[in-house]
């Protein structure tokens, strides 16, 4: 990768900049606030990278989850890069040891810059899209460290911080809603997580496990239904 | 928790990240199209999970008291209604988070 591919690249990410480091800050000073050093947002960032996995990881580890809770938990939230790297296949042809970084850092701004943007006359494509992954994976470690370290620094009453996992579903939510003219999967995944809640109660997050199960058999059974009102 | 159970935490997180940005790749990467049904729940479950993670957050709620319930339900419709107005991810999460935080802190 060169200068002059870089350069390209750079325009096209300023606005995950903006969002990398501000939803990096709060990631790293909730962890911070969790209790955890600066070192382990730097080691989640670089590893996971993962914005909404990354607000669930801190509440995981916050209260010491199993590793298999930890791992059914991930899974869920992840659950919806599966499209992403569908809509990738062609794109990422031919990009030989720079694929496996490519699929790493597929997350959703990444994701959605790829699916937006053409290489300029005379930069090579594919070092073009990496140049995209790898400046948005940093922005995303700086805001971290950001946060971590003013949580370090700065002695605030923190509680109530860790409220920012909430609203970031809640802004997911919003934009799934708009942009969806089909609702009854989000009505269905509220009902069916609270009938379990009822049931099987909130002591740990296990409740979602038969949640998952109703969520994707009602999927399931609603799909000639759903997939009926697409034929037009 | 001791250094070691972080670590593992962490790479479990990282693994099962990674494998799901991966799994189509390896899946449908070198045949054509993926099966029709796994198109469709990955067009649809998405949502319902959000729904799902959005229960789970609000879990703990008590009614036992004002204090246990008004702040997440204040603080939520406010992100709510900040994303629709402004639609800006930071205005929305660090807006209602602070609402949120001087709310239990100083309110309540």
């Amino acid at each position: 990768m060169n200068r002059k591919t870089l350069a390209a690249a750079f325009p096209h990410t300023v606005p995950v900049l903006m969002g990398y480091l501000s939803i990096g800050t709060v990631f790293g000073w909730m962890l911070s606030a969790a209790g955890f050093a600066p070192t382990w947002a730097a080691v989640m960032s670089v590893s996971i990278y993962a914005g909404s996995g990354q607000y669930l990881g801190v509440d995981l580890l916050d209260k010491s989850a199993p590793l298999g809770d930890v791992a059914f938990l991930t899974l869920m939230i992840n659950f919806r890069h599966l499209v992403y790297g569908l809509s990738m296949l062609e794109k990422f042809k031919g990009m030989g040891w720079r694929k496996l970084y490519m699929m790493f850092s597929l997350t959703d701004e990444t994701y959605a810059l790829l699916a937006g943007v053409e290489a300029p006359e005379g930069v090579n494509e594919k070092g073009f899209y990496f140049a995209i992954a790898l400046l948005d994976h940093l922005y995303w470690i700086a805001g971290s460290l950001i946060g971590a370290a003013a949580g370090a620094l700065i002695t605030i009453n923190t509680e109530g911080i860790d409220f920012a996992m909430t609203a970031l579903f809640l802004v997911i939510a919003v934009e799934q809603w708009q942009s969806s003219a089909r609702h009854v999967p989000a009505y269905l995944g509220a009902a069916g997580t609270l009938v379990c809640l009822f049931l099987f109660g909130a002591e740990n997050g296990r409740f979602l496990i038969p949640a998952l199960a109703i969520l994707v058999g009602g999927l399931l059974l609603l799909r000639p239904w759903l997939e009926g009102g697409e034929g037009q | 928790m001791t250094t070691a159970q972080i670590a593992a935490s962490v790479a479990v997180m990282a693994v099962v990240t990674f494998l799901t940005r991966a799994l189509p790749f390896l899946l449908f990467g070198r045949r054509g199209e993926p099966p029709k049904v796994v198109l469709y729940l990955g067009r649809f479950l998405p949502p319902a999970v959000i729904a799902m993670l959005i229960v789970y957050c609000y879990r703990g709620t008590s009614f036992a008291q004002l204090s246990a319930w008004a702040p997440g339900l204040i603080a939520g419709l406010a992100v709510v209604f900040l994303h629709l107005w402004k639609k800006n991810n930071m205005v929305s999460i660090v807006g209602g988070t602070i609402l949120y935080m001087v709310l239990v802190q100083a309110v309540f």
